[in-house]
């Protein structure tokens, strides 16, 4: 499995390199300033990607995430409206957020509900309810001392402020996910779910702080975003969801579960950010671009067809007798091999 | 009497290895018109590999699959049935969504005008089918819901409408109360009159006196001996099956029972048992025994926490157990090798030694961070302990023999230094030589003082290992035997209900 | 004769449940604004839900199967488009024409995805979500392209917009077209051969395949069937509002899966109808359109979408969940006795 993974991940680094590559053959890529735009526009995207990354290990998925970024904007938007101090408003944001995956982690692990299905409605609702809050309107005026660290890089350098950030969350997403007891337990409860519980794993308990964090992190996302823009919409960070996901895929994760890593996902945010990035730079339209993220999607999950890890045939065992009352009980498999096997 | 009509099936010398396996060496097996065939052997005899070979799923490395006295090669499970080949597996695999008329005619339903299924057709043709078996179900109903029972008969009204005419049954009885064996019994009387070539599997011998005419006996992959039952006493069987005497299978015993280690009082869960109490002393083994569907495993599931429980109370070491969470249940010191291995005991993607460590994270890590040398050195202790053959550690335990992959979840049990240790099906699916391992280990834990809950289906497993026996029913404790005082026909009497 | 079995009673429940439902939300909207139930009013649900609705039912045909298609709502506003910039080329085109041709562009993004679903053997999900990205840009670049950003309703020729806004015997057209619609697939799932293996793939794929049925070419013949249906959706839609921009069908697929899972059909596949499909359709358009009569803020629309879509899945395992238990309790009743 190691072998494999490192594989893509190599892979992966070659097409960083390309893209960065060929895009010092443009105009104005190499200077400073580009990059720190380069680095700060996939900001959010990173800590959504970030948090997705853990949740889909296990074999669960959380589409709500851009919305959960937008109702948190809209949120930071209304209380700052109201004459909230931003000292104030930003610890109740990361609150909301954390309620929103709240809900996400009540409907999926205590009700057992299918984590797409779940997630594709609070993907509306989410922002459904950021519309309520702030209508069509938009809110600007964020303080002048705080906006620096989302826009800014360490005077001198290419760095952001917001980058480091990034940083410090992938940092530590590394360290839970490869190196903690908690990051065995995500691969293993991707990998096979009922053995994880019979082994002791609490695996409900894993599921249901996961989307708390992911709630969490997007909130944090959204005070970047609008203290970035300056600006808080209700349709901030609309569609974010999907650059997310394909960030996680690229990255090699198996949207299956049980197969993925930080360094993985970290490379596919580059190598998009950069892409992104020349495409721009050389006039190639918006539109153009989610095409190359769509199609960068389609691509990232033909590669595990591609690169089929070989696994020794098993040795056949006398079948296990089945009980219909456990055939019939809560699956405690993976949810997305159940609900979308495709063919 | 020489037969001058080739057998609807026959195997000839057939092999076929895994792996490192030698599942079938050389197996030879003919399948006539109007007579049911028993297949017998023990666990890892080869029986499943048989019914695979047969139903297109493996294709023999050596030897030949011959119909009607030609040779064929199937390359799926499609090309059997084509050749009119059915199997009636352990697990049905049916739609439960659809109605029962659709499921035994889906593919083939008959149409009507510009091919349109008939429904009033294919709903009056399953009834008719079922009428021929004498097994009333309603074509209409959705299949969601049905018993085991039930579905075996769909399977089979499956089979006759794509005019099967080799059957096999796969341990078709494992999860069937008396009255629905009975029933199952006649229904296969009823195919081989009609013709059909039956192939019945099962290691109970009693079925196979009621309803076999010719039996082949499969030991450690090879056939052992092929014969009509007529000619076959009770002992040939079981020492043909065995093949060394009951004493040299199971370890000898002093049982030196000590204290109570766990205590089940009262244990319910609606509709699956109930009224279940019962106790486990420290150095003792108690099996539990009974059919598929009695209620055993679930009985473990709930008393380790990973099935709820409506009521009842569950003591180990004399403090009360929390329901409903398995790592407490671990933390007491409690263990279960569950009945999947491939489900629930293993994840056959990860390594040997990442399956070993898994419920011990905490003692291989320092804060919470994994030290690998540590997961390294606990999976390399239990893998030599119990003497698990494999290649490197970091290999997925998927490439390890059943026999190893039982010992990986030994292990990984043993890790935990339970009191008290529950096996459920301890050696099923592996070859007799890993078999006689488990059994002498589970011996040795006993004498080292863990309390060990043995659930097993194998009669002479039950009776050759156990100090005490009990024995399930629909959901309830039937019978509570000593050693002396167990024998075959009081175990089974009252795993069927039968009366005490 | 053959009893109806306790789970299709229960289906026709569920059906019968939406209608109550609906009923309920009309009444409610009547009563504050009596005109809400006028023969205008009446007309105007029906148009607006007959959109969705031919979306929902070729939506209800992929889920059936255990697969979904989040690009819906990109694969309508090519075809929209494409409608409109067909008639800026050549006003007089018979409508015909166009109508088939968004069909067929319809049904041609549907065998993209279907080929990747089928025989990449790529998970649904993932395949639409890239997809719903590459053919909505490419929807705006040839916007952006052809320097044709919008396409108004004067740029459109009457018999078009007709299509869009006329009815035949008070019933609008757009809803002929899906009633047409809902028959044929619904006929067809019922009574053909195929159809039922649509279902049988969703209830059980290893034992559909274990049965000789080519799951492959059904599912790439549902996605096909789909996308077609979502192409004339797209055609319907510039035919009613006339004016198209590159933004058209954007977020619909929440809609779409939302009409689908409250109208019965199992994300886990293998039951429900598209008369479900649609009338989950019509249910949801209702509580939007009603939504303002009942003081509601109209920003809430987007949010209820969502809220019905979890209340719909929350019911159907609370159902389960019941059932499951009833079931045991059934067998503890025989045990005992």
């Amino acid at each position: 499995m190691l072998g494999r993974l490192l594989r893509w991940e190599s892979v992966l680094i070659v097409l960083c390199v390309a893209v960065f590559v060929a895009g010092s053959a443009s105009d104005g890529f190499a200077e400073q300033g580009n990059i720190s735009f380069l680095l700060l526009d996939y900001s959010e995207v990173a800590l959504l990607a970030f948090a997705l990354l853990p949740i889909v290990l296990t074999g669960e998925i959380d589409l709500s995430v851009a919305s959960t970024l937008g109702f948190c904007s809209a949120l930071t938007g209304t209380l700052w409206d109201a004459g909230m101090s931003f000292e104030t408003i930003v610890p109740i944001v990361i609150l909301a957020g954390i309620l929103l995956g709240a809900v996400n982690a009540v409907l999926v692990v205590l009700f057992g509900l299918p984590s797409l299905a779940v997630t594709i409605g609070t993907l509306g609702l989410y922002r459904g309810l950021a519309y309520v809050l702030l209508g069509d309107r938009a809110v600007t005026g964020f303080p002048e001392n705080y906006r620096p660290l989302a826009t800014d890089a360490i005077p001198g350098t290419f760095l952001p402020y917001a980058t480091i950030l990034v940083l410090v969350v992938g940092a530590l997403i590394a360290v839970l996910v490869h190196v903690t007891t908690i990051g065995r337990s995500l691969y293993a409860i991707g990998l096979g779910a009922q053995t994880a519980r019979f082994s002791g794993i609490r695996v409900n308990r894993i599921k249901f702080s996961l989307y708390l964090l992911s709630g969490g992190l997007a909130a944090i996302a959204s005070l970047i975003y609008t203290l970035r823009y300056n600006s808080a919409r209700a349709d901030n960070a609309n569609g974010m969801e999907l650059v997310a996901v394909a960030a996680v895929l690229l990255g090699g994760v198996s949207i299956f579960g049980g197969r993925g890593t930080v360094l993985g996902v970290a490379t596919a945010l580059l190598a998009m950010a950069g892409l992104r990035n020349v495409l721009f730079l050389d006039d190639v339209s918006n539109e153009i671009q989610n095409v190359i993220t769509g199609l960068l999607l389609i691509l990232s999950v033909l590669v595990p067809v591609v690169f089929k890890p070989r696994r020794t045939k098993d040795v056949p065992l006398e079948p296990s007798v089945v009980d219909t009352e456990r055939r019939t009980g809560a699956d405690t498999g993976s949810r997305l091999r159940r609900d979308h096997q495709g063919v | 009497m020489t037969a001058s009509v080739p057998p609807l099936l026959e195997l000839r010398d057939v092999h076929k290895s895994f792996a490192a396996v030698h599942a079938l060496r050389g197996v030879s097996l003919e399948l006539h018109a109007g007579e049911v065939h028993g297949l017998a052997g023990e666990n890892g005899a080869g029986k499943s590999t048989v019914v695979r070979v047969i139903g297109g799923e493996h294709r023999p490395d050596a030897g030949e699959v011959l119909v009607d006295g030609q040779p064929v090669h199937f390359s799926g499970p499609r090309d059997a049935q084509q050749a009119g080949i059915a199997v009636i597996h352990q697990e049905p695999t049916q739609f439960p969504d659809l109605t029962v008329a659709e499921n035994v005619f889906m593919g083939r339903q008959p149409l009507r005008s510009f091919r349109r299924i008939d429904r009033a057709t294919m709903n009056e043709r399953a009834a008719a089918l079922f009428d021929s078996l004498g097994v009333p179900i309603e074509p209409g109903r959705i299949t969601r819901g049905l018993s085991i029972a039930d579905q075996q008969i769909i399977e089979i009204g499956k089979a006759l409408s794509a005019e099967a005419r080799i059957i096999v049954m796969d341990e078709p009885t494992a999860a069937l109360s008396t009255v629905e064996a009975e029933r199952l019994f006649r229904v296969a009387k009823r195919l081989a009159e009609s013709g059909a070539a039956l192939l019945f599997i099962s290691h109970r011998l009693e079925e196979m006196y009621e309803i076999c005419q010719r039996v082949t006996v499969l030991r450690d992959g090879s056939l052992v001996t092929s014969a009509s039952m007529a000619d076959l006493t009770r002992d040939d069987l079981v020492r043909s099956m065995v093949g060394r005497s009951v004493e040299q299978l199971y370890p000898s015993r002093d049982a030196d029972a000590g204290d109570e280690a766990l205590v089940v009082s009262g244990l319910r869960r609606t509709g699956v048992f109930a009224d279940v109490s019962f106790s486990v002393r420290r150095g003792e083994i108690v099996g539990l025994a009974g059919l598929v569907g009695s209620g055993r495993s679930e009985v473990a599931r709930a008393i380790f926490g990973v099935d709820a429980l409506d009521a009842g109370t569950v003591t180990v070491s004399g403090r009360r157990l929390p329901l409903g969470d398995p790592r407490a249940a671990i933390e007491a010191g409690v263990a279960m090798v569950p009945e999947d291995r491939r489900e629930q005991g293993l994840i056959l993607d990860l390594s040997i030694e990442r399956n070993a460590t898994l419920p011990r994270l905490g003692a291989v890590s320092r804060w919470g961070l994994v030290r690998r040398s540590r997961e390294r050195d606990m999976a390399a202790r239990w893998a030599d302990r119990l003497g698990v053959k494999r290649g490197r550690l970091a290999d997925p335990v998927a490439t390890l023999s059943g026999g190893n992959q039982q010992k990986v979840v030994l292990g990984k049990w043993l890790a935990t230094e339970p009191a008290v240790l529950i096996v459920d099906e301890p050696t099923r699916g592996i070859d007799i030589g890993a078999k006689v391992e488990v059994h002498a280990l589970l011996s040795e834990l006993a004498a080292s003082g863990i309390a060990v809950l043995m659930i097993s289906s194998e009669l002479s497993e039950v009776l050759g290992m156990a100090d005490r026996v009990l024995v399930m029913h629909e959901g309830r404790l039937t019978a509570e035997l000593s050693k002396e005082e167990a024998t075959e026909e009081k175990v089974l009497q009252a795993a069927t209900g039968g009366a005490q | 004769m053959i009893k109806p079995s306790a789970r299709e009673s229960a289906f026709a429940g569920r059906e019968l449940g939406i209608v109550v439902a609906l009923v309920a939300v009309v009444v409610a909207a009547t009563v504050a604004q009596p005109t809400f139930l006028s023969g205008q009013g009446i007309h105007d649900l029906f148009l607006n839900a007959s959109i969705i609705g031919l979306l929902a039912i070729g939506q209800a045909l992929l889920v059936i199967t255990r697969n979904i298609d989040l690009s819906v709502g990109s694969v309508m506003g090519l075809s929209a488009y494409l409608s409109g910039q067909l008639f800026l080329v050549d006003k007089d085109l018979p409508v015909i024409v166009v109508v088939l041709a968004g069909t067929a562009l319809g049904a041609a993004c549907g065998a993209i995805n279907g080929a990747l679903v089928a025989i990449a053997k790529v998970p649904a999900l993932v395949v639409t979500l890239g997809t719903l990205y590459v053919f909505r840009g490419i929807d705006y670049a040839w916007a952006s392209g052809t320097n044709t950003t919008q396409i108004n309703a004067y740029q459109m020729p009457q018999g078009f917009l007709s299509l869009g806004s006329g009815s035949l015997l008070w019933i609008p057209n757009l809803t002929l077209i899906m009633l047409v619609v809902l028959a044929i697939t619904a006929y067809g799932l019922h009574n053909f051969r195929a159809g039922r293996e649509l279902y049988a793939i969703g209830s059980n794929p290893d034992a559909a395949r274990l049965a000789g049925i080519p799951t492959g070419r059904r599912v790439f013949g549902a996605f096909v069937i789909s996308g077609a249906l979502v192409g004339l959706g797209g055609v319907m839609h510039a035919a009613y509002f006339g004016t198209i921009n590159a933004s058209v069908g954007n977020g619909r697929e929440l809609a779409v899966v939302a009409a689908v899972v409250v109208g019965g059909v199992a994300i886990f596949g293998g039951s429900g109808t598209v008369l479900g499909a649609a009338l989950g359709a019509l249910l949801l358009t209702t509580i939007t359109s009603a939504l303002p009569i009942l003081g509601v803020p109209a920003f809430w629309q987007r949010a209820v979408d969502g809220a019905a879509l979890l209340v719909a899945i929350s019911l159907d395992r609370a159902f389960m969940v019941r059932l499951a238990e009833r079931l045991r309790a059934e067998r503890a009743v025989r045990r005992a006795g």
